[in-house]
């Protein structure tokens, strides 16, 4: 394949940037919200358009720095979805004015190149430069209420906690380099199945890579800046940095750890258990307190790593593809419970759980949406969160992690708590007197059809099922 | 391919909430049909059910099987056997009944028939679905309407009775659901299949067994409930509105003990004999600390509640005896149990409608106000207290007759919950109904023709089943039987 030719491959990421330039261009002409708002989801829906087809081969580019394979397709599929629904969250959300909303699409789509980029390293450094692509670019985003004292606060600590935890994954990729001599995926995966490793040394240096990405994560102990720079950031960002960086995360997580890593990550098999477990229980725990939704929600989606992270730690291919599924479900009702916290929000200009009281009364679309993604988050059949939960713990008890299974068990019932408190001030308390506001209709129409999909993917999981077992029967060759 | 029976009785009544769904909030009067057409949908084709159903054979008849999730082997599948089909009819009737009986619900309406029809088709899909994964859905759909269904229409600590009650069960269920992965897990090949796991199950290792029974255990018995899972039940039913508590009493609390006789019992037999001599000692101590707690109370309708506690515990009884009658015994209890209770719940919510208070001190005399009233509550707290000649005595029997042989000591015992429920009923009745006319319900009126309707058909039940049991028993004794032979138990 010549040089040329491959740029096929990376056709999304040129559109992206084609269209992220020509939006700062635009801006400095027009300063309309909806015009550079519907620039940006043209560019999401053609990038989608010119993505690569699932295939079972796998092709190697840029002198394999990237690769192309039905992993990489999936992650893909889900970054631009994640972009997509923001586009349209960030369209609808009433408190992000006019004011530079040039940069703040620009930022955006750079961050989706980056986490398209990401998802298809195959090369440490390649890694390394695209998540650091990914957080800059979020880091900004987050502070992007530069008046906003809790806004700028939240991007601090994003940005000390990033600049350490990408320290330390950079220091452990050197250390890779020491000892393999190379940074290349493919390489040293060939390395490792001929030559073994010393236990010691393979163990430290997958958990300084593994430190780097808790903190894409947000996995205890590299989780502090979450809820921070979740309360503090523009929703439409909450809701972004806590799907899209994730997603990333455990792309990479699963590329180098299951794909490449297999025969090292025996080593810290015990140690990532135990960080699956704290995530979920102080994640889960910690919750229970909070009176902000967005902080509260930072805290169930620490907690819903955790679960995410069982099926990484089970290892094998029905461990990945409950992850997988996992990150599917985790994607659509977590973006679908920001919805409709920006939609509630413009109403009633506030994020304090007591202030949804009576929801149902005064807007019974958004309660009612709002009530089906919380449920699934809480693993309620037959909502996809349940059966994200199901394929996770499936995979714990077929490989025998009844400890995480039963600990993983035990998390969803302490989460039910805090999910249902939302549900009970929506619905079972009287509202207090706010004037409600008309639901922007693309934003709203959005959040049903993602609603729905909560339904399907919970009721008859098939279909997805089979798209994740294409996407990872490749990978685990 | 045969008419689909089971699959429209289960999803009648979703369609009916679909369709309210789309109904205006204000026509309160076109909900309240459709729910009550959809809630006798159901009930009609489960008369249909009764009446097509085979009764000579143990087998599970009405399959319908269709492919689902097929990478994990999950099928859609269900069927009706002598152990479910009862349960069945009770629910549909049940449904039916309190659908009539929910006029009280005056906010709210669409809503609250929304939910009610949804939570009609999460228990009908438990007792008719043989995949783990679909019973386990079923099983779990019911939570979130029953949570709404006490939180908005319930009476006044509501909103902590409701998460009690979906935390409570949602801890036992997580661990059902570590049960079901295991069993699938352990069975060659992986399945979800109820029977196919029945006939395989067995070759498991006692301790497997062992594990795997305990986490079905938490599952069931916080539903059904068994001491000291049950502190939840007292709350629950005390703050849900009248329909929702006969539904809780009448049909949720079954789910527990059906999964006992569909799943724990059949699939691990080894670990059920190994079980069963806790199984009669919590038997015993739901009969006599529920009698006892129950006979404490001043407020009717926690008394009621205690009574369901006490009841249960002769399910639990009847389930140890591994003997045919007491089988029989625990299972028609479990139909009686619903039947009898929901008449109660109903009374007392006929009650409290009028006089806007539960406590038994402050009745009295109503027997001369309320003649028709006094008549029925008469009946179905003598059938509670197990009255030979109506329904409760039967199954009661059954089970401690079953039990005899196996566990003396403890069914002698269990046996004196009899004497103790007899002492609490007519105790309530004497304050309800004898003793000086307090002057504040002089005029208060008799029980309606609407109210009598939802009691008259349970009442017909209560009778028929007390005079000829076999009318009841015939339907589950195949099954029963097949069950004990399987389970190596006592064919008496």
């Amino acid at each position: 394949m010549s040089f040329i030719e491959t740029f096929q491959f990376i056709l999304p990421e040129v559109i992206l940037l084609v269209f992220a330039l020509a939006i700062l261009v635009c801006s400095l002409l027009m300063r309309s919200k909806g015009l550079l708002g519907a620039l940006a989801l043209t560019a999401v829906v053609l990038a989608s358009l010119f993505l690569p087809r699932v295939n079972t081969t796998h092709a190697s580019l840029f002198f394999n720095m990237l690769t192309d394979d039905a992993f990489s397709t999936f992650f893909k599929v889900i970054c631009l979805f994640i972009t997509g629904v923001i586009i349209l969250i960030s369209m609808g959300y009433k408190t992000l004015q006019s004011g530079h909303i040039g940069e703040y699409y620009f930022l955006l789509l750079s961050a989706t190149i980056a986490m398209l980029l990401a998802v298809s390293s195959n090369n440490l450094i390649m890694i390394y430069i695209s998540l650091e692509m990914l957080s800059l670019a979020s880091y900004i985003l987050v502070g992007f209420f530069k008046h906003d004292d809790l806004s700028s606060e939240g991007a601090l600590k994003y940005f000390i906690f990033g600049a350490l935890s990408t320290g330390i994954m950079l220091y452990g990729i050197s250390l890779i380099y020491g000892v393999f001599g190379t940074m290349d995926l493919s390489a040293i995966a060939n390395t490792l199945k001929t030559a073994p490793t010393n236990a010691l040394i393979s163990s430290v240096l997958l958990l300084f890579i593994l430190a780097g990405l808790s903190f894409k994560c947000a996995l205890v102990p590299f989780h502090m800046w979450a809820p921070d720079a979740y309360q503090g950031a523009p929703t439409s960002i909450s809701a972004f940095i806590s799907v899209g960086p994730k997603a990333v995360g455990f792309a990479v997580l699963l590329r180098i750890f299951t794909r490449n890593f297999l025969p090292l990550y025996a080593d810290c098999v015990t140690i990532i258990m135990l960080v699956s477990v704290f995530t979920m229980t102080i994640g889960n725990i910690i919750a229970i307190s909070q009176t902000n939704i967005k902080r509260m929600l930072a805290y169930s989606s620490i907690a819903q790593a955790g679960y995410i992270l069982i099926g990484f730690v089970v290892g094998t291919a029905s461990g990945t593809e409950g992850a997988l599924y996992y990150i599917f479900a985790y994607t659509l009702m977590n973006l679908g419970a920001f919805g409709c916290i920006v939609l509630i929000s413009n109403s009633i200009r506030s994020d304090n759980i007591e202030d949804y009281a009576g929801l149902s009364k005064k807007d019974p679309v958004s309660a009612f949406m709002l009530a089906v993604f919380l449920l699934s988050l809480a693993g309620i059949p037959p909502l996809a969160g349940f059966f994200g939960k199901f394929m996770v713990f499936a995979a714990a008890i077929g490989s025998k992690f009844i400890f995480l299974a039963v600990a993983g068990a035990l998390n969803s019932v302490i989460a039910v708590y805090y999910y249902v408190k939302v549900i009970k001030y929506m619905y079972l308390d009287e509202p207090k007197a706010t004037e409600m506001k008309k639901n922007p209709a693309p934003l709203q129409i959005a959040l049903i059809i993602i609603m729905i999909g909560v339904l399907i993917a919970g009721i008859y999981p098939s279909p997805f099922l089979n798209w994740i077992r294409l996407s990872q029967v490749f990978f685990l060759q | 391919m045969s008419f689909p029976i089971l699959t429209c009785i289960v999803f009648a009544p979703l369609a009916g909430s679909m369709l309210i769904l789309f109904t205006p909030k204000k026509n309160v009067n076109l909900i309240k049909v459709i729910a009550t057409l959809a809630t006798a949908a159901a009930l009609c084709l489960s008369v249909l059910l009764l009446i097509k159903f085979n009764y000579s054979s143990p087998a599970m008849q009405f399959e319908e099987k269709a492919a689902w999730i097929p990478s994990i082997n999950a099928w859609y599948h269900l069927g009706a056997d002598g152990i479910s089909v009862g349960l069945i009819f009770l629910t549909t009737l049940l449904s039916f009944l309190a659908c009539i009986g929910s006029s009280g619900i005056k906010i709210r309406q669409k809503e609250y028939f929304f939910l009610y029809l949804l939570l009609s088709t999460g228990m009908l899909g438990t007792f008719t679905g043989l995949d783990m994964v679909l019973f386990y859905m079923f099983w779990e759909i019911v939570l979130v309407p029953m949570y709404f269904l006490i939180g908005i229409w319930g009476g006044q600590r509501k909103e902590y009775a409701a998460i009690k009650f979906f935390i409570y069960t949602l801890a036992g269920s997580v661990f059902m659901l570590l049960g079901i992965l295991a069993l699938y897990f352990t069975s060659t090949p992986h399945t979800f299949d109820i029977l196919e796991l029945t006939k395989t199950g067995g070759a498991l290792t006692l301790s497997v067994q062992i594990l795997i029974f305990i986490a079905f255990y938490l599952g069931f018995a916080v539903k059904v409930p068994v001491f000291p899972f049950h502190t939840w039940l007292p709350d629950a039913h005390v703050e849900a509105p009248t329909p929702i508590s006969v539904l809780l009493a009448g049909v949720l609390l079954k789910m527990g003990g059906y999964g006992f006789f569909r799943i724990s019992f059949p699939i691990l037999k080894d670990a059920a004999h190994y079980f069963i001599l806790p199984f009669a000692i919590l038997g015993m101590i739901n009969i006599i600390y529920g009698a006892l707690v129950a006979m404490a109370q001043t407020d009717f309708k926690k008394m009621v509640a205690y009574s369901s506690v006490s009841h249960m515990g002769f399910v639990m009884l009847g389930l140890a005896s591994m003997t045919a009658t007491g089988f029989n015994g625990a299972l028609l209890e479990m139909f009686n149990h619903g039947i009898i209770t929901a008449g109660m719940f109903f009374l007392v919510g006929v009650l409290y409608d009028r006089a806007h208070t539960r406590e038994l001190d402050k009745f009295g005399g109503l027997g001369v106000k309320m003649p028709v009233y006094a008549g029925m509550l008469s009946v179905f707290a003598l059938a509670s207290l197990g009255l030979p000649g109506l329904s409760g005595f039967i199954s009661e029997f059954m089970s401690l007759l079953g039990t005899y042989p196996t566990f003396k000591l403890i069914t002698i015992i269990s046996s004196l919950g009899l004497i103790i429920t007899a002492g609490y009923f007519l105790y309530m009745l004497q304050r309800i109904l004898l003793g000086p006319v307090n002057e504040k319900w002089s005029a208060i009126s008799d029980i309606n023709k609407r109210e009598l309707l939802t009691l008259i058909p349970l009442l017909i039940i209560v009778v028929i089943i007390g005079i000829y049991p076999l009318s009841a028993l015939k339907y589950q004794i195949a099954a029963i039987s097949a069950l004990v032979q399987n389970l190596g138990g006592i064919a008496f």
